[in-house]
């Protein structure tokens, strides 16, 4: 008995060739077009496009002094509140808008506090009563970057002359809110928190010197420091602390977060110096957003003739 | 069609996806408020992505035995030196206006730019002596001696990255921890073999 091979294949059933270099073809192309689309889906995830743009609401009755208007042309506002550190959100700056999102800042209050006669808490509401104007202003970052940006706020001078300092008063600390529960922030930011910044009172009563409540008009976006943060345009960025809850007068220069992270690196008065290298970024130049070749830096950030006197007879190499 | 030249025009393709959306978002104006550092940044970490990959090939040859990813190497290889290409044009034009004082006067006073510099400088060679016939005229050991320089390009790499980090290091520590295991596993094969060519030494001078 010829017993067949259950195996055999029958001539009829093989493929036939053009058959089979369609369909490998077929297959080629799928895994082509497959694996191109997940690379550029990997691409896409890690590179995602910027957040819907949450518009605020108006600030009324802003006033617009004409000593603070610069004559540049200002960032957009999709530049301005898609390009930001914000290390309590995240250390990607194009990544803080998505996260600041959902950042509640109502209600709010700074405890203004220290060597000072009359101790006050001020509500959010309390702040916009202060006649609210418009300064534009330079803003120059450490890392080398720059905006012309249209702040809204009022000098910071109004909040210290409410509270009194007292005569020992020689410093302004500052510090931002750090709720972990809202601000998830990166384990390896790399810096303490809550964040701290402080200036010497001549400063903070300086008439550059703002609280700003909003940007554009418009209260202030969560990922530029809402709903107040303080503006020292003449300072590289970092010094102009954001989302701030509270405010005190001391006599011994306080600690702030930066110049605790890298000494070396970031000074207590970072003035913005082109004539002070960074390890990391020139500060003899700068991108300014928007444009694709560096300009020069000028010294104090184009206010020196404004802010100079502050500092006469200071080594500014050595007290950067 | 083979299939290895299938794979290669496979990762020919994929490896270009990323220029190609660059390049597309940079016409479109999408690379967000400051398209020069994401250009920057991206062919920057693209560079150290591709040297990783080609590291990791023979790890894997001669752990999973897969004998052919050997092919697709090279190819990587020159990725690797291709967005790195990319970067230091980018930089040299946008942030430096082609100025040579001004890139010398970057190397001295910023080290990480001078470790960047280093790291890009040793891919050079190893690019211009990729193809067959530089192969052939150094020879398969000395070429593969000079391409054992994928190393310090890769670990120079690294420290330029750590170093331009303002302080999140995680990034930088993870590439870091990548290369640490692809090195690693080299040492390791090393000290194998060591062994074991000790060890029939010793039993040929017992016999």
């Amino acid at each position: 008995m010829i017993v067949k091979n259950p195996n055999e294949i029958k001539s009829s059933e093989i493929t036939d060739e053009k058959t089979y270099l369609n369909r490998r073809n077929f297959i080629r192309a799928g895994l082509l077009a497959g694996t191109t689309l997940a690379t550029a889906g990997v691409y896409r995830f890690i590179n995602p496009p910027p957040p819907k743009e949450v518009v605020t609401a108006e600030i009324q009755n802003i006033i617009q002094p004409p000593d603070f208007r610069a004559e540049e042309k200002l960032n957009s506002f999709e530049e301005i509140t898609n390009y930001n550190n914000f290390y309590e959100f995240s250390t990607s700056k194009t990544a803080v808008a998505r996260r600041a999102e959902n950042f509640v800042t109502r209600p709010w209050a700074i405890e203004v506090g220290g060597l000072v006669q009359k101790p006050k808490t001020f509500a959010i509401e309390d702040l916009l009563k202060f006649e609210q104007e418009e300064r534009i202003y330079r803003f120059r970052c450490v890392e080398g970057w720059s905006m012309v940006i249209p702040w809204v706020g009022f000098p910071l001078k109004k909040i210290l002359d409410a509270v009194e300092p007292l005569g020992a008063a020689k410093y302004v600390a500052f510090e931002t809110l750090y709720d972990s529960a809202q601000m998830q922030s990166s384990f390896s930011a790399g810096i303490d928190l809550p964040y701290l910044e402080g200036l010497r009172l001549d400063e903070a009563a300086h008439p550059l010197t703002i609280l700003a409540t909003g940007l554009y008009g418009k209260l202030m976006p969560n990922q530029n420091g809402a709903p107040v943060r303080l503006v020292v345009p003449w300072k590289y960025g970092f010094k102009s602390i954001k989302s701030i809850v509270k405010i005190s007068l001391t006599e011994k220069e306080p600690p702030t977060t930066w110049n605790i992270a890298a000494p070396s690196e970031y000074g207590f008065y970072s003035n913005v110096n082109p004539n002070v290298r960074h390890p990391r970024w020139s500060q003899a130049t700068e991108n300014h957003i928007g444009e694709y070749t560096r300009r020069p830096t000028l010294p104090f950030n184009g206010y020196a003739e404004q802010v100079e006197s502050l500092y006469s007879d200071m080594n500014l190499k050595k007290y950067f | 069609m083979t299939d290895i030249k299938f794979h290669k025009i496979l990762i020919f393709i994929n490896s270009l996806v990323p220029l190609a959306l660059l390049g597309w978002d940079a016409f479109f104006g999408n690379l967000g408020a400051n398209p020069i550092e994401f250009f920057l940044r991206t062919t920057g970490v693209l560079t150290l992505l591709f040297l990783l990959i080609t590291l990791a090939i023979t790890p894997l040859r001669k752990y999973y035995g897969w004998n052919n990813l050997v092919k697709y190497r090279r190819m990587l290889g020159l990725y690797s030196f291709f967005y790195g290409f990319l970067h230091l044009v980018t930089y040299s034009i946008f942030d430096k206006s082609f100025s040579l004082s001004a890139i010398a006067g970057d190397v001295w006073e910023r080290p990480f730019i001078a470790v960047g510099m280093l790291a890009f400088f040793l891919l050079v060679p190893l690019a211009v002596t990729s193809t067959n016939a530089m192969i052939k005229r150094l020879g398969g050991k000395n070429w593969a001696r000079l391409h054992k320089a994928t190393y310090a390009a890769a670990v120079l790499g690294v420290i330029h990255f750590w170093m331009i980090v303002k302080s999140d290091v995680f990034y930088p520590l993870l590439f870091g921890l990548i290369l640490a295991v692809l090195l690693g596993y080299r040492i390791y094969a090393a000290s194998n073999k060591l062994k074991k060519k000790l060890a029939a030494n010793h039993t040929n001078n017992t016999n």
